[in-house]
């Protein structure tokens, strides 16, 4: 939360930017790339983040265009809002970049990411595991009797605490895509 | 129409459409059907260089003294890894170039086959954009496109990689208005309401300074011109970076000479204590700013760059401008002029008598010698020698780069090509090569120190095969002045391997290049020595012995802002802490 305890993303839509341009608070910013689907331009993104010491906490990657040849990449970056202003500069100026979005701060979107679990349990550890799952909307997608592969769809926040529950119940093995996101409405 | 020929008859065609005149390069296995082809024509030049570096560094020099774009040919592997220090010197500095590499042939990629590196990914952080071309059907497209991605908004290297069966099949050409440059199109145009924003200010500053970088120069020779015409309309002082050395003629009025670490005194207060920056075309190098917290504290501050990731990178400004200086500045001064020229004359009078102050401190002030040739005076002679003749300088890094800044006059744009963001020792000679084979009939001077000008002295070798008539200026101390002016300052005068002992005799090594070689040691042969060198017809090694110990003031300590200069030895003492120290 910056100092004024204004939502993030907020401020695009106000008719002043209401942020402390100084202000070294830590924002998480999801961006959206599109770029030409063509080798060594993930490479390229990639490179800018580790050659500048920018962080990357996900990112996700796939042609969504196949006749225009574009690329979607989906990276959830943290930092300083000069940082990620900085970020967001870089990318723009790489050839083959031809748009970057900061889904967090052109208003609300919508965030999903699947993930599988594998869990090894029997008896009530077993049940409970089940039944979690079921709160969580989990589905299994593989069975033993002693394991269950769940898949899951959700914030990276949902995957993170249901992560937690399965934990002490038995959890082997974790897989996640990364984040995926979209604006919300047109 | 299209027409079927070879890729390596390609790459011939394609740079000839791009109005291509000179390439720079060494050949080797991966690129010899492409030096088949340039065996087989007389329309494009080739400069054989003695290392791959050379080439690129020519290749600079080139476009950087023309403002076209550079072109380079190497081989694979080792070429292309020598190629690496002259393509990032060429990023750091803005240079547009292109570089074609030759790579193994496609099926062998990845096999660690002979002379095989991975010159797409080595050179991926080195550069604007590179491409390896896979099919020979997309190899003209390829090139036609990396001179627009070159030379358009800020220029840069960019590299094709080019394997060899590429360079031996056959596919039909497309000429150079069939290609879609596609979306990579920089904007130019400034937005109206930032310039007026910023002519709002111009009106009414007490205290304005313009601070002007390498942006001015790449924007073209009409953007240097706007920028005399809104220095002497407003009557604002100018001051530049290293980089945009002769944007403003040194002998205008209105110019305050280099700003930076060793930069001059009136230009660094100026910076320091001004109402209102006006940021065109440079970026804010730490060279520049010094401690960024106490970087120009009272001032707003406008950028104009056509990079937006220049913009609020290192310092906030309130006023940025996204586009080319000469169309922002074509802009800005149709408002300014519509809106009656106002400037607040009565402020900038006193700011006139202000910064004439700091002026009579006389920064480049240094003790001569009778007796030993001080760097400083070798400078003050050569530019009184030279003055007023079709002369190109270039550069190789440390003391006497400085000093060449400090003491010699730029009246033009492009007259002036040292490395700058990179600094790279080694950079002059070729350097000056390019610029000569660009401008044969011009006087063309690489100011050196020995250390660095032995890193590609090789190149001399390529003076002499091409009769370009390079002056090689070596202000021979001896030392690696810099390294050393810092051990001094900062490590307990510990002189840790700054020294050259066995340094060739250079006018043996003149003739040994079958050059001419000249030597000076006493303060009154000098002239007689530099009038020698100039008038010489051809290659001209002059060994200058110089002071051993001179240091390079004004200088800003590192960590220390722009109000904190040293003027002189007797400034030097425990003025950089600890946390200065760690910065470079």
């Amino acid at each position: 939360m910056s100092p004024l305890n204004i939502k993030q993303g907020s401020t695009s839509h106000s008719a002043y930017d209401l942020r402390d341009p100084y202000a070294e608070v830590i924002e998480a910013h999801t961006l959206a790339v599109i770029v030409d689907n063509e080798p060594g331009v993930l490479a390229r993104v990639i490179g800018l983040f580790s050659g500048r010491g920018y962080n990357i906490e996900s990112l996700t990657v796939a042609e969504t265009d196949h006749t225009g040849h574009l690329s979607r990449i989906t990276i959830v970056t943290r930092g300083t809002p000069q940082i990620i202003a900085q970020i967001k500069a870089q990318l723009a100026r790489i050839v083959p970049v031809h748009d970057v979005h900061d889904l967090t701060e052109e208003g609300p979107s919508v965030q999903r990411e699947l993930a599988l679990f594998k869990v090894a349990g029997k008896g009530e550890h077993r049940i409970e595991a089940l039944r979690l799952a079921e709160i969580f909307r989990a589905h299994v997608v593989d069975s033993t009797l002693e394991s269950f592969v769940f898949e899951m769809t959700g914030t990276p926040e949902k995957i993170d605490s249901f992560a937690e529950l399965m934990r002490p119940l038995g959890l082997r093995e974790i897989a996640r895509t990364g984040v995926a996101a979209l604006s919300r409405g047109l | 129409m299209t027409q079927a020929m070879t890729g390596a008859r390609m790459v011939v065609q394609a740079l000839k459409d791009q109005g291509v005149e000179v390439v720079f390069g060494y050949p080797g296995g991966a690129v010899l059907p492409i030096y088949d082809e340039i065996f087989q024509q007389n329309d494009i030049r080739h400069i054989l260089v003695r290392h791959e570096q050379g080439a690129i560094h020519m290749a600079e020099g080139y476009a950087r003294s023309t403002g076209k774009v550079g072109v380079a040919l190497v081989t694979s592997g080792p070429g292309a890894t020598n190629a690496v220090t002259g393509l990032v010197d060429a990023l750091m500095d803005s240079i547009p170039l292109v570089v074609l590499t030759g790579q193994v042939p496609t099926f062998m990629i990845g096999t660690d086959g002979f002379q095989e590196a991975d010159t797409v990914g080595i050179t991926r952080p080195c550069t604007k954009m590179n491409w390896l071309v896979k099919d020979t059907a997309n190899l003209s497209s390829t090139i036609h496109q990396a001179f627009h991605v070159a030379r358009s908004g800020r220029p840069g290297p960019v590299l094709i990689d080019i394997p060899k069966d590429v360079q031996f099949a056959t596919s039909d050409y497309v000429v150079k208005e069939k290609i879609k440059t596609g979306h990579y199109q920089p904007k130019l145009k400034g937005d109206i309401d930032q310039i007026t924003r910023l002519v709002e200010m111009i009106e009414t500053a007490e205290r304005p300074i313009l601070y002007t970088g390498g942006g001015v120069i790449n924007s073209g020779p009409a953007a240097s011109q706007l920028l005399r015409e809104l220095a002497e309309a407003t009557g604002f002082p100018v001051t530049s970076t290293l980089m945009g050395l002769g944007a403003y003629p040194a002998s205008g009025k209105n110019w305050l000479g280099m700003l930076g670490m060793h930069g001059l005194y009136e230009a660094n207060l100026a910076m320091h204590g001004c109402d209102l920056m006006i940021n065109i075309g440079a970026r804010f190098d730490d060279r520049i700013t010094g401690r960024l917290k106490d970087f120009s504290p009272n001032s707003r501050k406008a950028h104009i760059d056509i990079d937006a990731s220049s913009i609020n990178k290192v310092i906030r400004v309130d006023v940025p401008i996204l586009g080319d200086v000469g169309h922002v500045l074509e802009d800005l001064l149709r408002i300014w002029k519509s809106r009656g020229r106002k400037v607040n004359k009565e402020g900038l009078a006193k700011w006139w008598a202000q910064i004439n102050d700091w002026r009579a401190v006389k920064c480049l002030t240094y003790k001569n010698s009778t007796s030993i040739i001080k760097p400083q005076y070798a400078l003050e002679r050569l530019e009184a020698l030279t003055k007023g003749m079709d002369r190109y300088i270039t550069t190789e890094v440390g003391q006497h780069q400085m000093w060449a800044a400090q003491f010699l006059g730029f009246e033009d744009p492009n007259r002036w090509m040292t490395s700058g963001g990179l600094g790279t020792m080694g950079y002059g000679l070729p350097a000056s090569i390019g610029v000569q084979i660009a401008h044969p009939e011009a006087l063309v001077i690489n100011v050196a120190g020995e250390a660095s000008w032995l890193m590609n002295m090789q190149e001399m070798g390529t003076a002499m095969q091409f009769r370009a008539p390079v002056k090689q200026f070596i202000l021979n101390n001896e030392r690696l002045g810099m390294v050393r002016q810092w051990q001094e300052l900062l490590h307990g005068e510990r002189y840790s391997q700054s020294w050259s002992e066995s340094l060739p005799d250079f006018v043996k090594l003149a003739e040994a290049f079958g050059c001419k070689g000249i030597k000076v040691s006493d303060p009154k042969d000098l002239d007689d020595a530099i009038l020698e060198m100039i008038r010489y017809d051809g290659p001209v090694i002059f060994d200058c012995l110089v002071e051993k110990h001179e240091n390079c003031f004004p200088m800003i300590p590192s960590g220390k802002p722009h109000n904190e200069m040293l003027l002189g030895d007797a400034d030097t003492q425990g003025v950089i802490g600890a946390k200065g120290a760690v910065l470079v």
